[in-house]
């Protein structure tokens, strides 16, 4: 059945924005995973942070959380723990998920929650106007840093791996067949799962041309996803820039852990305390 | 017969002197008998000095004291410290072998680490044997004491009740009794402190999802939600920093979840974006503040009320909020339950106002869990078509859950329209803002119909005692040795302030008192934002302790000169 996934929200994005793809493969790969039985639309959940990025909340018909700056791991962090058969994708910038919010989304990973991050990342704090953020390039240029960024960009990927990601994967938001692909691994993935998405900005870093010519598919040359090693020698890679999954294992999951019986935490009865001020007595 | 007792035992971090002024609790409230503890305890693990202090009585007991009429030393440092508490004929109990003291007609010494030798025991269960001197000095049972001890200790109980036992008859041998405590039939009663009292209470009216991060004096929430969550059918986690606390929590909450997150006043300080943001996205949340000395990183394990006024002015921006601040554990169990309804009745963040006071220290409860229930909130039917923040008369919109076929639940940080979709047009604002805002009505004549503040003492009284939070105890005890009349005005909801109560009672009054622990006057100064009124007479604590009632009592006399 086809998913009513539009909205009458208007799209506010530059012409070109690299966050139109992103878009566009989301929705395919809900449409897919509902088709599946993997979920249904109304279990799914997305949310975002705030940026140019967070606009995706109000461009898909789905239940969604717009949150603060930086916070997106940790609301639907709580949503999966109040109710494990909700299926949560959480979509961040760069600037929210390694400048704002970078210690949530190194304890989700660590936790192995089962959730999905979706980073936006087009190196560049877009909606406030352009200033270098966490994956910026040295010597990149703002109105912030006018002689140029003097820090070294983070790895998105090592982050991650080091941080305990049981799944981490790169995608390119132009390539919306790949990309969705990508999203439907990630969400099916039982644990904390992970996407860096290149998003050309338009506007403040427009990388269109410089990703074309250098992205492969990791996956096609066999590389082997449960070889931590072999996955952070090829995040390395400058010259040529692999897409696809470069870690994938299994691990018990934080909510396995923790709940008792994949109920809605709403639906357990009110207990009588009786039992424990009997304790204080 | 004695009519109350006061007692302090002291000694250093890590000797078990919390836990044996406890015991002590929980063996004379077994006698019927009403206690109140406060521990005064350091930000260390091991050495400086700790020390409980237990005042327990026939009537109901709201405050330690610091004159005590028995002080228990397990250390040097207790008598040298505390010596100048002890009223004249007062008496000193000490370990014999680690302290020295020779205060004619005072000393009680007792060979406690001879008697833990001759039964082979660990040095740490001197505690129980000095129990068993205490239980002898004010006439308790040693029927009582085992059944305590053997609650409490378990497996190990037997050489604790055979130390007691030798406690007991030596003192039985060598000392005159202080006296014999006045008992009464009672049911029995349990002896919490104000954080359990939060934590029980929350979980009546509902609490399915516990998060926080440590931080003096909430963590014992923490750890007590953390030790009873199978017994109580919660989930507790404590993630990396408290915007994460109270943002998981957010989010546990839009998806169905009743949640609470507690901290003191730096995490809370962390939190704010969020509490503005369960305002604007209506997703209810209940916040447990426990003041402690500030500012900043402060006293960490001493008491403060100086929070009053940022609680009260959390998060920015205008949107309803509420804040309630419980007097002592029966408020503090009674009020988290409404704290709790309320949030999700009218979809908005309520905070729990509390300190290292009430939140730590022990009293005698009355609490009964048939008075207190999940109630009724306005839920969707369900279906296509649904508007999170659908406009309505009353402001409330009908709440869903995700997981619900056919509602499509948006809710929006940004300013947003009754679908949840982002908009930034000013007639638009204006509504949802208004919207937001009518619940603030809603809220505050719900309130008429519940407990906001408590009247105490004589109603035609020519002096008025105003105060909150806390210091309720010190002014009820200090009210019993006063020998004015005094009537007092106990405020227990500083947001929305209950101006339709307060106002009742302060023209007909000669003078006005207040009293509370900071040192700029915030609760005098929230009244006269509320009401115009100026309080001319105020009482002051900012040493990070609480009131002594007798010190209050003769502050409250000087004032009145
Ligand atoms: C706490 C907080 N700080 C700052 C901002 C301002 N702000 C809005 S968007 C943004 C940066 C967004 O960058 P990124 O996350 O990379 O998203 P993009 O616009 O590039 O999609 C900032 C700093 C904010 N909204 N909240
Ligand atoms: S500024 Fe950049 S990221 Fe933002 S919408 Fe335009 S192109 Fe996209
Ligand atoms: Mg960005």
């Amino acid at each position: 059945m086809k998913l009513e996934l539009d909205t009458p929200a208007e799209k506010t994005w530059c012409r070109g924005c690299g966050d139109f793809g992103i878009l566009t493969a989301v929705k395919r790969a809900i449409q897919e995973l509902v088709d599946s039985g993997e979920t249904r639309h109304e279990n799914i959940v997305i949310a975002s942070g705030i940026g140019c990025h967070n606009k995706i909340v109000d461009y898909i018909n789905v239940n969604s959380f717009d949150v603060l700056h930086g916070r997106v791991p940790p609301i639907i962090s709580g949503m999966k723990i109040a109710n494990p058969n909700l299926k949560v994708i959480g979509f961040a910038g760069d600037g929210d998920a390694y400048n704002e919010g970078i210690s949530h989304l190194v304890y989700s990973a660590k936790r192995n929650i089962d959730i999905t991050m979706i980073i936006h990342d087009n190196e560049v704090f877009a909606l406030t106007t352009g200033q270098a953020t966490a994956t910026s390039s040295l010597g990149f240029s703002t109105k912030a840093m006018p002689k140029g960024n003097i820090e070294v960009p983070l790895n998105p990927i090592h982050l991650m791996l080091t941080s305990g990601a049981t799944f981490v994967a790169r995608g390119f938001s132009f390539d919306i067949k790949h990309l969705t692909s990508l999203i439907k691994e990630a969400v099916k993935h039982h644990g904390f799962s992970f996407i860096d998405v290149l998003q050309p900005c338009k506007t403040y870093h427009d990388t269109t041309q410089f990703l074309r010519e250098r992205i492969y598919y990791l996956n096609e040359k066999g590389h082997d996803t449960k070889d931590f090693r072999a996955a952070w020698e090829r995040a390395d890679e400058k010259e040529r820039i692999p897409i696809g999954i470069f870690y994938k294992i299994e691990r018990k999951t934080f909510e396995d852990q923790l709940l008792k019986g994949k109920i809605p935490a709403y639906e357990k009865e009110i207990p009588s305390i009786n039992h424990v001020i009997e304790e204080h007595i | 017969m004695l009519d109350e007792v006061s007692l302090l035992v002291g000694g250093k971090a890590g000797e078990g002197v919390r836990s044996t002024g406890y015991i002590i609790g929980r063996i004379l409230n077994r006698h019927g008998l009403n206690v109140f503890i406060r521990d005064d305890y350091q930000s260390l693990i091991q050495g400086g000095h700790n020390f409980s202090q237990i005042r327990s009585s026939s009537k109901e007991t709201w405050s330690h004291y610091e004159k005590v009429d028995l002080i228990a030393a397990l250390d040097q440092k207790t008598i040298d410290l505390h010596e100048k508490e002890l009223v004249s004929n007062g008496r000193v109990l000490f370990d014999s072998e680690e302290v020295k003291y020779c205060g004619s007609g005072k000393a009680l010494s007792i060979p406690l680490l001879k008697m833990v030798e001759e039964i082979k025991g660990l040095k740490i269960m001197r505690n129980s044997a000095l129990i068993g001197v205490v239980a002898y000095l004010y006439g308790l049972d040693l029927t009582k004491v085992n059944a305590v001890l053997t609650k409490i200790y378990r497996e190990k109980a037997p050489k604790n009740l055979a130390l007691a036992k030798k406690g007991y008859e030596y003192a039985e041998k060598n000392f005159d009794r202080i006296g014999e405590i006045k008992r009464i039939d009672r049911l029995p009663k349990p002896l919490l402190t104000g954080n359990q009292a939060i934590a029980l209470g929350a979980v009546k009216a509902g609490l399915k999802v516990y998060i926080a991060y440590p931080m003096t004096p909430s963590t014992s929430i923490l750890h007590y939600l953390a030790g009873h969550q199978d017994k109580l059918g919660l989930t507790v986690v404590q993630p990396e920093n408290e915007i994460a606390v109270i943002i998981m929590a957010l989010g546990a909450s839009y998806a169905g979840a009743r949640s609470m997150v507690a901290s003191s006043g730096g995490g809370f300080a962390l939190m704010q974006e969020a509490i503005s943001m369960s305002g604007m996205t209506e997703v209810p949340l209940v916040i447990v503040e426990c003041q402690r000395g500030g500012p900043s990183t402060g006293v960490a394990t001493y008491t403060s009320q100086a929070d009053l006024k940022f609680v009260v002015n959390a998060g920015h921006g205008d949107f309803p909020k509420v804040v309630v601040a419980p007097g002592d554990t029966e408020e503090a169990f009674y009020k988290t339950a409404e704290a709790l309804n309320l949030a999700w009745k009218y979809q908005i963040p309520v905070i729990v106002l509390s300190d290292k006071h009430l939140s730590e220290s022990y009293k005698t409860t009355s609490i009964d869990e048939n008075n207190v229930s999940k109630e009724e909130v306005k839920m969707a039917n369900g279906g296509g078509g649904y508007k999170r923040y659908e406009l309505t008369e009353d402001g409330i919109s009908p709440l869903a859950f995700p997981g619900t076929p056919e509602a499509v639940i948006k809710v929006n940080s940004y300013e947003h329209n009754p679908s949840g979709y982002a908009i930034d047009e000013p007639e638009l604002i204006n509504k949802m803002q208004e919207k937001r805002l009518r619940k603030y009505a809603q809220i505050a004549a719900d309130l008429r119909s519940r407990e906001t503040v408590k009247i105490y003492g004589e109603k035609d009284a020519d002096n008025l005692i105003v105060s909150w939070g806390s210091a309720k105890g010190a002014v009820l005890e200090a009210m019993k040795l006063l020998k004015r009349k005094f009537k007092f005005l106990h405020v227990i909801y500083p947001k929305p302030f209950p101006v339709w109560e307060v106002e009742k009672h302060l023209d007909k009054v000669k003078n006005v008192i207040s009293v509370e622990c900071n040192s700029t006057g915030q609760f005098a100064s929230l009244l006269r934002e509320e009401t115009g009124f100026l309080v001319n007479k105020k009482i002051l604590k900012y040493d990070s302790r609480p009131f002594d009632p007798e010190d209050l009592a003769n502050r409250i006399e000087r004032v009145l000169e």
